[in-house]
């Protein structure tokens, strides 16, 4: 009995130790990823990631973000192509392939997914970036 | 009292973290009716960066991820051999252009990012070279901005020659806006001059200046995305993208500073400032500011009888707001400005082609012509 106590506890432990390890490294990426977004996207999807108005989709409160995650991660990965629906609004601008490697496009995706009211606790990692295909 | 005190704080605060911007002086209006339409002339293409037109017709295209297109009898043929491109943020394949006696010595010359030299990343080169068949040949590297760095903004660049012969490119501050542009003795946020070999010519106003980089012939720019010479003057006009406003008009003189990032009419992306003033002793203020930003690339001049109603008026592409924009401009002042072709998409590039005809190149779509609207 107190060996399962001990085991549950230090499991839970371990658990929380990975939790919170895994929310600074999200925190870490966010702010990598802050560098990455005013070097490579504010000037299109501009500093509160509204967009501009029938040219640049929004990235605050996006409802195509929220849903599309491996869609986007392409369009930052390889360049966004053709028609998109984004809260309602159709765009069919293009985004060309911005140069990025995984760990930035990573890095970005989770700036983008906890600012401006948006919030994605799952951490998007350079292993799933390098998984995504063109 | 106390509440009172804290009200004018309030306000004072107010007043100095929400930076008030003048607008532009002249207003972009939708004309009530044009007489030219547009025509697609090259279907598809994704960001037409610079375009030149051979002299058999055919039309040279730089796509900013690096490929190089010959358009000849509607056919699109890839000319390989161009040398390694460096694609990341605004970075890439940029501008092409003819040499001015291109049809007895063959010359192009092109501006694109390279990650060549010293240091990770990369800066804007210039070459020339010349085409064989479908393969680029003779490649001659004439400039390579030095200073790589992975940012990814602003390389310029578009190249143009004057009267003389002599060559005018632009590089953006690439990102680096508080040590390059004022600081002669590094690359980036200067207008360049070259003899059409990329020897310096030995007038240029820095070259006895020590480690100053001679090939500089004005700088404190941003990121000049435009550049044309002015069909009657001969000189060197240039426009800039600002940052959140700011985008400016300017013409082009030996050894001037152009002011970024000390005198701007621009704020920071995210409404706080970096200045705040637009004019200082020895700094050239621009021919025409734009407030709220277009953010410009391309210009061209209108010198053709066939667009009776524009000539003489001067062409730029918004890439922000999707049109293309006429400026009217009377004894260096802009007096009229007008939105043309509004939604076709991004403006990149305006050309007037040695048909007398303009094209642009719009992203998404490709070059289009501009034609008499027949109806």
């Amino acid at each position: 009995m107190k060996f399962l106590v001990i085991s549950l506890f230090s499991c839970l432990g371990f658990c929380g130790i990975v939790s919170i390890s895994n929310q600074d490294k999200l925190q870490e990426s966010i702010i990598r990823g802050s560098e990455v977004y005013s070097d490579f996207c504010i000037n299109c999807h501009m500093a509160n990631g509204e967009g501009i108005e029938a040219t640049f989709p929004p990235l605050a409160n996006s409802d195509f973000l929220k849903n599309n995650q491996e869609e986007s991660i392409r369009g930052i990965k390889y360049g966004q192509k053709g028609e998109i629906t984004v809260n309602g609004k159709v765009y069919n601008g293009y985004m060309a392939p911005l140069g990025l490697d995984d760990e930035e496009v990573a890095d970005v995706m989770n700036y983008i997914n906890n600012s401006w009211g948006n919030s994605n606790k799952t951490v998007v990692t350079t292993e799933v970036v390098a998984g995504i295909k063109k | 009292m106390k509440s009172i005190i804290s009200f004018f704080g309030i306000v004072l605060v107010c007043f100095y973290s929400c930076a008030q911007q003048k607008p532009s002086k002249v207003e972009a209006k939708t004309p009530i009716k044009t007489n030219y339409t547009t025509q697609i002339v090259v279907p598809e293409l994704d960001i037409p960066w610079g375009m030149e037109f051979l002299p058999d017709g055919s039309i040279l295209i730089t796509e900013k991820d690096g490929r190089l297109i010959h358009f000849k009898n509607d056919n699109k043929t890839e000319i390989s051999g161009f040398p390694d491109v460096y694609v990341r943020g605004q970075g890439g394949l940029l501008d092409v252009k003819l040499h001015p006696e291109y049809a007895s010595n063959d010359w192009i010359y092109f501006t694109y990012g390279s990650s060549e030299g010293e240091g990770t990343g990369g800066h804007t080169a210039l070459i020339r070279a010349k085409i064989d068949g479908n393969q680029l040949v003779d490649i001659q590297h004439l400039y390579k901005g030095e200073g790589n760095t992975k940012k990814g903004q602003h390389w310029g660049s578009r190249i143009e020659f004057d009267n003389e012969g002599y060559l005018y490119f632009s590089i953006g501050d690439r990102g680096n806006r508080d040590v390059n542009p004022q600081d002669i003795t590094r690359d980036g946020g200067k207008i360049y001059r070259l003899n059409d070999d990329g020897s310096i010519p030995e007038d240029n106003p820095f070259v006895n200046e020590e480690n100053a980089k001679k090939a500089i012939y004005s700088f404190g720019h941003r990121n000049p995305q435009g550049m044309i010479k002015h069909p009657k003057t001969g000189d060197i006009w240039t426009h800039e993208h600002g940052p959140r406003g700011g985008d400016e008009i300017n013409i082009i003189k030996k050894g001037k500073n152009y002011g970024w990032p000390v005198i701007s009419y621009g704020i920071n992306y995210s409404g706080t400032t970096f200045t705040d003033i637009t004019e200082k002793e020895g700094m050239e203020k621009p021919l025409f500011y734009w407030v709220p930003s277009i953010a410009p690339c391309g210009m061209a001049f209108v010198n053709s009888d066939r667009y009776p109603d524009w000539n003489g008026s001067l062409l730029v592409g918004s890439l922000k707001f999707e049109y293309l924009e006429r400026l009217i401009i009377k004894n260096k002042k802009v007096v009229k400005r007008e939105k043309l072709f509004e939604n076709l998409g991004r403006f990149r590039n305006i050309k007037l082609a040695p048909d007398g005809y303009l094209y642009a190149g719009v992203e998404g779509i490709g070059i289009v012509k501009i034609i008499p609207d027949s109806f």
